[in-house]
């Protein structure tokens, strides 16, 4: 299977998140001379900090009413940011495009309607026939939206309602990861000629208590003052959750110089593994992740944009493994986006392509994140972006995000 | 062609008419149910109380992930032992699996509520405060999205980072839609492809009531599931798992392994019609299927039996009718159709994998599962449904469909081994 591998062009980005919406927003906050200042809410979730979501008008990605009442908060997230990389890429409302864009989706859990379940614990709980109880209250309490809003797959059910994206219809799931293995398998599925244009992308509601917990189980989330990840390298570590949107279109280079679009950046590659977690586990992972890109890297000045959560002992493993890359020649100049964007679980991935595609097509890079030192500038233009993005739970990933040699989309 | 040719080696399979192949291929053939009472918790005040559950085996109270996790271990174990491929702990190809969406349930919901570290507060704040307080690594481990593909990751050793997906009760046919592809791709040699679906709980119940999916008719548990039927009043909900190795055909040869199948084609095309429902004229479900068939280079008379989605529902069954009589047209007259949720129930993200898995076993045995309970054709459907006894016959090449809320089509076709 040696077949020339096609290439593969970022040419449609939509992008919301707790800094804002749309690239140039994203741009003028993370590089615009200073430390960016990350948008963080310590009261919603008491005593965790989050990074919160901004207002975005769903009317100008989903008209209709009653789509609209069809989803909650994170369906309308991810639907909203698929419309703007499809609007982006041109391909919004092109019946003959949509036909033929593949989607995956990277979902977490549906919606819950919290003031229900909370009405349903208050009640069981002091009921003498819990079971009939509980049976009583679900039948009486819960409505069918929301049912279907709880089915991880309704994300990617509503982009193809509401947008009308209607080839191939995947939805990952896995938290961090899912995120990776959507760009990876839309990447290889386009390298090797089985489909050549992709949405692919996720969303998350870092707001949102139910999804909080299942975090919570580990005991995972920061609690107190909000900063940069790395200041959390001193304690026991632990993650700031953001809200984020973020869709890719993923399109063959063929493909889109066929129909004239630019594209912001090129995927180069993206590798993934897993192992345990047993300590030094994750770094073994990531340098055999660094092997298989070797040959794609040049040492010198190095972009690397990290989705490193805050979790420890991976926060220092994977800092550690940063900071070698020097050994190898590399110069890293890191940017941890956790520290400006919380961690935006299944978004995260997609938010860093997002990102390094932006940096490639602006030819310059962001400011450093925070002041811890951990973040230096970086010299010159770069070329590429590397990204690491580890899973709080399980799962390392790289990806390599480069220059391709025609000119870029404008901005 | 130059793309390879993607066989099937090991397959593996536990639902409600048993574990194991050869448990279920018995019960299937002689038209048994595994729908029953719901006995996992109460369901006074449910409108449906049957389901095809499997029992729940392991310790203390009903824990879904885990139970999820047990059946696709035991359908993961027959197919890799089937496939004798790798050395045990390491399965030399990646993981595809269909997995329920994650939730917490109400057991483990109002077992936290319970703790007392919270005091007085009520709602999701108690719930988070005693989280903090206590030891939940167990939950930690088992509700994150991607725990049951993790846990089966560790165990058999499979290669890269594992996949859990999702795609309604089309999901195990997606499973075995992304191995074909990752095979065909030259990433790997070989795929375990997995559904697996063993959640029931009070919960789902409502919400698929509530949809009026489900069937009520709980005097009858047996009879319930009817598809084709002029009585069908909704689908069974049941629980499951299958595994399939996938091999690509040259690396299963060189190995000298037994091929029980080959993965033929796949074809997929996403509705935009509705949340629930297809479109009217079936446009997207035809064009799904004639995708399979022009990915397996076959024409509609080539189909010599057709696995059906058929879940029972009045929507489902005359949408899938509509579609099989456009895209096969006279041929159907002479096509065999039965559903497996007859007698299974709808194992909703297993069935894809599991009808997969039994589609393959009939072309092995030369002998067609029946739909059962079809008492009284829908008299609209105009199909040989294999009402009630199995067929013997031979059975070459076989479409498999799985369709899902949200928009979700796939189909799959299987043939037997290349002469």
């Amino acid at each position: 299977m040696s077949a020339e591998l096609k290439e593969v062009w970022v040419t449609g980005i939509g992008l919301v998140s707790s800094l804002g919406e749309g690239l140039e927003t994203h741009w003028d906050q993370l590089a615009s001379g200073h430390t960016p200042v990350a948008s963080v809410d310590t009261e919603e979730l008491a005593p965790y900090p989050v990074h919160p979501i901004v207002d975005f008008d769903i009317t100008t990605q989903i008209p209709k009413r009653s789509d609209q009442r069809q989803m909650g908060q994170w369906q309308h997230l991810g639907t909203y940011a698929a419309g703007l990389a499809l609007d982006d890429a041109g391909i919004a409302h092109n019946e003959e495009l949509l036909a033929e864009t593949n989607m995956i989706v990277a979902a977490g859990g549906g919606e819950r309607d919290l003031e229900v379940d909370a009405t349903i614990m208050a009640a069981v709980s002091q009921s003498d026939n819990p079971g009939v109880e509980l049976n009583n209250l679900l039948n009486g309490e819960l409505r069918p939206t929301l049912f279907l809003a709880q089915l991880s797959n309704l994300m990617a059910g509503n982009i193809s309602i509401v947008h009308g994206v209607t080839d191939s219809s995947r939805t990952f799931m896995g938290e961090e990861m899912a995120g990776v293995s959507a760009v990876e398998t839309a990447v290889t599925q386009i390298q090797h000629d089985q489909g050549n244009i992709f949405l692919v992308g996720g969303a998350y509601i870092a707001e949102r208590v139910d999804m909080a917990m299942l975090m919570e189980f580990g005991h995972t989330l920061w609690q107190g003052e909000p900063g940069s990840v790395w200041s959390r390298e001193d304690s026991d570590g632990g993650m700031i959750m953001g809200s984020a949107g973020a869709f890719l279109i993923l399109e063959s280079r063929e493909h889109a110089e066929a129909r004239g679009i630019k594209p912001y950046a090129r995927i180069n590659k993206v590798v993934s593994d897993r192992c345990n977690r047993q300590a030094g586990g994750a770094r073994k992972v990531a340098d055999s992740l660094l092997e298989k890109l070797s040959d794609q890297i040049q040492p010198g000045p190095l972009a690397v944009l990290t989705g490193c959560c805050g979790v420890q002992p991976q926060l220092s493993e994977e800092h550690g493994f940063l900071d070698d890359l020097s050994e190898q020649g590399f110069s890293p100049s890191i940017r941890a986006v956790t520290t400006v964007l919380g961690n935006t679980m299944e978004a995260q991935f997609p938010v860093n392509v997002a990102l390094a595609s932006l940096a490639i097509s602006k030819g310059s890079f962001f400011d450093p994140f925070d002041n811890t030192g951990a973040e230096t500038a970086l010299s010159g233009k770069p070329e590429r972006v590397l990204i690491s993005n580890w899973g709080h739970w399980r799962g390392e990933s790289l990806a390599l995000v480069d220059t391709p040699d025609v000119p870029l989309k404008e901005h | 062609m130059g793309r390879p040719i993607v066989v099937v080696t090991g397959i593996g399979i536990v639902t409600s008419l048993g574990e194991g192949k050869e448990e279920n291929w018995g019960n299937l053939t002689s038209g048994m149910s595994g729908v029953r009472k719901i006995s996992r918790f109460p369901t006074e005040g449910l409108r449906t109380q049957i389901a095809g559950t499997v029992s729940w085996s392991g310790e203390g109270r009903f824990f879904a992930p885990e139970h999820s996790l047990t059946l696709a271990r035991k359908s993961a174990s027959e197919a890799i032992e089937q496939a004798a491929i790798g050395a045990r702990g390491s399965f030399p190809g990646p993981l595809f699996i269909a997995v329920s969406p994650a939730e917490t349930n109400w057991d483990q919901r109002l077992e936290i509520y319970s703790a007392t570290a919270a005091g007085d507060s009520t709602g999701y704040e108690r719930l988070m405060k005693n989280v903090e307080a206590g030891d939940y690594s167990k939950f930690y481990s088992f509700y994150q999205f991607g725990s049951i593909a993790e846990h089966l990751a560790d165990e058999f050793g499979t290669r890269g980072q594992p996949i859990s997906l999702t795609t309604a009760c089309a999901s195990g046919a997606t499973s075995v839609q992304l191995g074909v592809e990752a095979i065909r791709r030259g990433d790997t040699d070989a795929a375990l492809c997995s559904g697996t679906d063993g959640e029931i709980c009070e919960e789902m119940v409502v919400r698929f009531n509530l949809l009026s999916a489900l069937s009520t008719h709980n005097e009858d548990p047996q009879g319930a599931s009817k598809p084709f039927s002029k009585a069908r009043d909704g689908f069974v909900m049941a629980e499951g798992s299958a595994s399939l190795v996938l091999e690509s055909y040259d690396a299963a040869k060189a190995r000298g392994a037994k091929i029980l199948g080959v993965v033929r084609g796949t074809g997929e095309r996403a509705d935009t019609f509705h949340r629930t429902r297809s479109k009217p004229d079936g446009s997207a479900i035809i064009d799904t299927m004639n995708r399979s068939l022009a990915d397996a280079g076959m024409s509609p008379e080539e189909i010599d039996y057709i696995n059906a989605h058929g879940t029972s529902t009045p929507e489902n069954d005359k949408m899938e009718y509509l579609a099989l009589s456009a895209v096969l047209g006279s041929a159907l007259d002479g096509t065999p159709i039965s559903s497996n949720k007859s007698m299974i129930g709808h194992t909703l993200s297993a069935a894809g994998t599991i009808e997969a898995a039994i589609s393959l076993m009939t072309i092995d045995a030369g002998v067609i599962p029946p739909t059962i309970n079809c008492i009284e054709q829908d008299p609209n459907i105009l199909m040989d449904v294999v009402p009630n006894i199995k067929r013997d016959q031979t059975v070459n090449a076989v479409m498999s469909n799985s369709f899902g809320f949200g928009g979700q089509n796939v189909s799959l076709i299987f043939s037997g081994e290349p002469a």
